[in-house]
């Protein structure tokens, strides 16, 4: 039982952790209609400039802030030179485009930085174990990820639903043409949105980069899950992505847990470890299909 | 293009003076013609210049030629961004592949089918799979559009991958070796001269069928389609089944490169389901300009002609592809073919 | 033109030919990975092997050569895709260097049928270590499952019970749980194959906490490692389960990366740093001098150089002429070579007949952890497959 516990735990972390990703994922989806393929490297600079802020100082909260900075820079910066020329192109271009990007990001990391991976050091007084569940000491470290998570979600509905920017936000993301027309300088809500996505996904990052190992191609990896993340929370919602992002993660991790083990029982360790992994691999995706199949917007429609 | 129309007789005229369509027809026959003396030569002139690789080279352009065309049936033609083509690609090479293994396993697939190492059996059964995969996996996302449609193919086409790598009997992750390349009546297919052949055989059969297909009435519904599916839609067509088939039928060419990458590696393994070589592909097709017969050719020589000079100058090619791949994507509207045209009308 | 002048350069012709034909370097394909969470093994056994021949002059064996290096990118098809390349246009008739074994089983089948010679640094996994053993492929490393047998034995002895054993689901991986059961005596309370690409152990974490073993066993090479042994650490495990690994699971790389968490670990081994004959003390003096005091070399390293120096031997044997792999097959076979590790010859399999021994994570006197020679496991191990080699 305790064992289903830490594992549930575990897939809540995970699902944190592409919720961050996930949500400004959606918003550049909702709001500005641009598929951005690059939003991975978001992830990647995030983790990366954590981990040599963290290996130079030593201080992690350094090291946080330094992710932090890195990802929004980089967001504009990608902003300025590439996305803003998208907005007015078909998906193709934006495919391809964002793809170069990726393809660039990711070299250059390699040229700057050497292709071996980086390891941000846990903070000391996060590294140890709380017993949050009787008798499981659970790693400290991954409970901040959830809070940190969770205060992020807070955070984000109250600045969607209560402020004047998320009111724009919203709005932008239903009613462009109304928005524009009422004298709101598109152009920098767009800069923003954009800009404040690569900053979650850079946070996101920078959370991870102390549990796993900081690499060139990290931000591919859990790209795809993101948009299935997306899709099944539906397009531009942010709630959506919350309740897409905790359901892909438990469904996600409890599978990978306990379909090996449930395997195990007919078929050699190798075979079973194997075919389980693929299996829960795939289990996420017909998840996926079988949303759309039902509501082929996504659980939350695109007003919040 | 319009004949050149006068008004008020001089029919006698019209008929003499060449009209730009005819001056285009036979741009475009010498350019074929042209393409296939080119291609027939290149072992010989490979050989002469001492530089035997090309001719590997050159086979690997034209497999990706006819998987990029397939992709273009549905992504130039159609207008449907398929994110997920790679995995049609992967299963017509698995099906080569498992084929060969049961084969030199001497037992059945499933205890029925017995395995293959016959070129004109593992092609067909190839082909037949992806298309089979591509109806499933077509039939399902072709519910949705937009960001969604290419968000689902993306994910689809991952899923299929996981379901490779979790087969270890095939090989999983390490991949699935074909010690032999299929063999084809008494041809002597382990030489790269006689390979590269095949598949220039296999090519031009293709692109000739794939001609037809976009000349026939179906290619025209499907432009249609890609322009004005509403338009379509409300004179009764049924714009599900024409999006359904063209992706069925792209299924399969890419199912049928795939077979033929799987005897020119001697290698199948679930690293050519990735998504990011869905993305190579779909860049082969833009690059060359969709819509359009010859573009995915141009655009595989280019990408694959890119990448392989450029991994010869430095380690760090991917930073110069990334800034290529932007600058033709903000600066081309319909990929590198548009600009060597001069001044033409719309594609085919 | 006179007769004499004719003959004259007739014979300055042949001369310079058969000197150019001796001076033409010995082209060695060195097939390794570089990139990626592997990327620092593949480096180590090049940076191994190059010392070698940075010592010899550019020479192995007293034969000039000439070492390509390659990058395969931890995917088989581009390992194999290098070899086809070396194979066919650089016409490289010796190759070595690949670090992983499903690397290897995609590349070395298309090096041995084209009648080249390949020797291992690392990768053996035991598809090659019995009925399909080849003339032509020779090991200098170990054979993948005794790596592990040494670490099963040496579980036995430390008096473990219970083990919950770990490996990458891959052939090196089922090699590793292969050997590590086949000499721990105790009872098997887990067995888990990882992926790969895996980077999140969470969930193995909570596996083994509800098996209660007394020991864990895990093999998790290179960037994989580091990450096992943080989160093993951040689960609150380390210091509650003990660990017995195998030199992989903890090379001088991990140590640095894990630190002080890592004191109590018992680690099995061909070879240490602090080993005491004359091949290592100039082993590990020239790699001091070459990469300063900081950078300890990995077990890798020290394979690396082992087989550049058991190649050396063989083409000193055959005086660089490659043009017979029988004749470069009996002078290998010699072992002729001092290795840093002590006592080595070649099984019937040409796979090495090795002692193994007992390494520990200890605290130095400068307060940084360090791994420690403690005592022989084993002595003159070969490996479980020979037998079945036809050779």
């Amino acid at each position: 039982m305790t064992l289903a516990l830490e594992q549930t735990l575990n897939g809540i972390q995970f699902g944190v952790m592409l919720f961050l990703l996930a949500a400004g994922l959606t918003l550049v989806f909702g709001v500005m209609r641009i598929i951005n393929l690059a939003h991975g490297s978001f992830y990647m600079i995030g983790a990366y400039a954590a981990a040599l802020a963290g290996e130079r100082t030593g201080s992690f909260a350094i090291a946080a802030l330094a992710g932090l900075a890195a990802a929004g820079l980089a967001g504009l910066i990608i902003e300025y030179v590439v996305v803003r020329r998208l907005y007015a192109r078909d998906y193709v271009q934006q495919v391809l485009a964002t793809f170069g990007v990726i393809l660039l990001v990711n070299e250059g990391v390699v040229m700057l930085f050497g292709r071996q991976p980086l390891y941000l050091p846990m903070p000391p007084s996060l590294s140890g174990s709380v017993q949050i569940i009787p008798g499981v000491p659970y790693p400290a470290y991954r409970l901040i990820i959830i809070a940190a998570g969770l205060l992020v979600a807070l955070a984000l509905s109250l600045l969607i639903n209560r402020t004047r920017i998320g009111m724009l936000v919203r709005a932008g993301s239903t009613h462009r043409e109304m928005v524009r027309a009422l004298g709101v300088n598109i152009r920098l809500l767009y800069t923003f949105v954009f800009g404040f996505g690569a900053l979650l996904a850079g946070l996101g990052g920078l959370l991870a980069a102390p549990l796993l190992a900081v690499e060139v191609g990290m931000g591919e990896q859990i790209l795809i899950l993101t948009f299935v993340v997306v899709v099944i929370g539906g397009v531009g919602s942010v709630r959506g992505a919350f309740a897409g992002a905790m359901l892909v993660g438990v469904t996600d991790t409890l599978l990978h847990a306990f379909l090996p083990t449930l395997l195990h029982r007919m078929m050699t360790a190798s075979d079973a470890d194997a075919l389980g992994a693929g299996l829960s691999s795939m289990g996420i995706y017909l998840v996926m299909a079988l949303v759309l199949l039902i509501r082929p917007q996504g659980l939350v429609r695109a007003s919040g | 293009m319009l004949q050149a129309e006068r008004p008020g007789g001089a029919g006698s005229a019209q008929r003499r003076i060449p009209s730009r369509v005819a001056w285009r027809t036979l741009w475009r026959i010498a350019g074929v013609v042209a393409l296939l003396l080119g291609a027939l030569l290149l072992p010989w002139a490979a050989n002469k210049t001492g530089d035997p690789a090309l001719i590997s080279l050159a086979t690997r352009i034209v497999i990706y030629a006819i998987a990029a065309a397939s992709l273009n049936l549905i992504l130039g033609y159609g207008g449907l961004v398929s994110f997920g083509h790679a995995a049609y690609f992967g299963v017509g090479a698995y099906a080569v592949g498992i084929l060969y293994f049961h084969f030199s396993q001497s037992e059945p697939f499933l205890g029925l089918v017995p395995g293959s190492n016959r070129f004109l059996v593992t092609l067909p059964v190839a082909v037949a799979t992806s298309a089979l995969f591509a109806l499933v996996l077509g039939a399902l996302s072709l519910r949705t559009a937009g960001l969604q449609f290419i968000m689902i193919t993306l994910a689809f086409a991952q899923m299929v991958f996981f379901l490779f790598v979790s087969l270890k009997y095939y090989g999983g992750d390490d991949g699935l070796i074909v010690r032999h390349r299929n063999v084809l009546f008494d041809l002597n297919m382990a030489d790269d001269t006689t390979f590269y052949f095949v598949c220039v055989v296999t090519a031009a059969v293709y692109f000739f069928l794939f001609w037809r297909l976009v000349e026939s009435r179906f290619g025209l519904l499907l432009g249609g389609i890609r322009q004005n599916e509403r338009r379509l839609a409300a004179i009764g067509i049924s714009t599900y089944r024409y999006k359904l088939v063209a992706f069925v039928i792209a299924g399969a060419g890419a199912g049928l490169a795939g077979a033929l990458m799987a005897n020119f590696a001697n290698f199948v393994s679930p690293d050519l389901l990735n998504w990011s070589h869905s993305g190579e592909l779909m860049i082969m097709v833009i690059l060359g300009g969709g819509a359009t017969l010859f573009g995915p050719l141009i655009g595989s020589a280019l990408l694959i002609g890119l990448e392989t000079v450029l991994t010869g100058w430095t380690e760090h090619w991917q930073a110069v592809l990334g800034p290529v791949l932007i600058l033709v994507a903000l600066f081309t509207r319909h990929g590198v073919l548009s600009l060597l045209r001069t001044g033409t009308g719309s594609h085919a | 033109m006179g007769i004499r002048s004719l003959l004259s350069a007739v014979a300055l012709a042949v001369l310079t030919a058969t000197a150019a034909h001796a001076q033409n370097p010995v082209k060695i394909g060195l097939i390794t990975t570089l990139s990626g969470p592997g990327g620092y093994l593949g480096a180590e056994i090049r940076d191994g092997f190059e010392l070698a021949v940075s010592m010899g002059g550019g020479t192995l064996g007293g034969v000039p050569v000439q070492v390509i290096v390659e990058d395969d990118g931890f995917k088989p098809g581009q390992g194999k895709q290098i070899a086809d390349n070396f194979l066919k246009n650089e016409k490289i008739k010796l190759f070595t260097g690949i670090v992983f074994s499903n690397i290897s089983l995609a590349t070395v089948p298309d090096i041995l049928d084209a009648g080249a010679i390949y020797v291992s640094p690392n990768a053996a996994p035991s598809n090659f270590a019995g009925k399909d053993c080849n003339k032509n492929y020779y090991v200098v490393s170990w054979q993948n499952d005794s790596l592990h047998e040494s670490a099963g034995q040496n579980a036995t002895n430390l008096g473990y019970k219970k083990a919950f054993i770990l490996a990458p689901n891959y052939q090196a991986g089922k090699d590793a749980l292969a050997g590590f059961k086949r000499y721990f005596k105790g009872e098997i309370v887990g067995e888990v194959y990882t992926r790969l690409n895996q980077t999140d152990y969470a969930p193995e974490m909570a596996q083994i906490r509800a098996a209660h073993p007394d020991v864990v066993f895990q093999f998790h090479p290179g960037g994989l490692g580091i990450a096992f042994m943080r989160q093993y650490q951040q689960a609150g495990l380390l210091g509650n389960i003990p660990m017995v690994v195998a030199a992989p699971s903890m090379d001088t790389t991990i140590l640095k990366a894990v630190g002080d968490a890592a004191i109590g670990i018992n680690i099995s081994s061909q070879w240490n740093t602090d080993f005491d004959n004359p091949a290592n003390k100039a082993f590990m003096a020239a790699w001091r001098k070459k990469f300063g005091t900081d950078r300890l070399p990995t077990f890798y390293a020290s394979q690396g150089y082992d087989t550049a120096l058991a190649i050396g031997a063989a083409l000193k044997g055959v005086h660089g002429d490659l043009s017979s792999t029988d004749a470069f097959r009996t002078a290998m076979l010699k072992a002729d070579f001092h290795s840093v590790r002590g006592a080595f010859k070649f099984g019937n399999n040409q796979h090495p007949i090795q002692d193994w021994y007992a390494l520990r994570v200890e605290k130095g006197a400068d307060g940084k952890p360090f791994i420690k020679t403690i005592g022989k496991i084993m002595s003159n191990h070969g490996d479980a497959y020979a037998k079945e080699c036809k050779l």
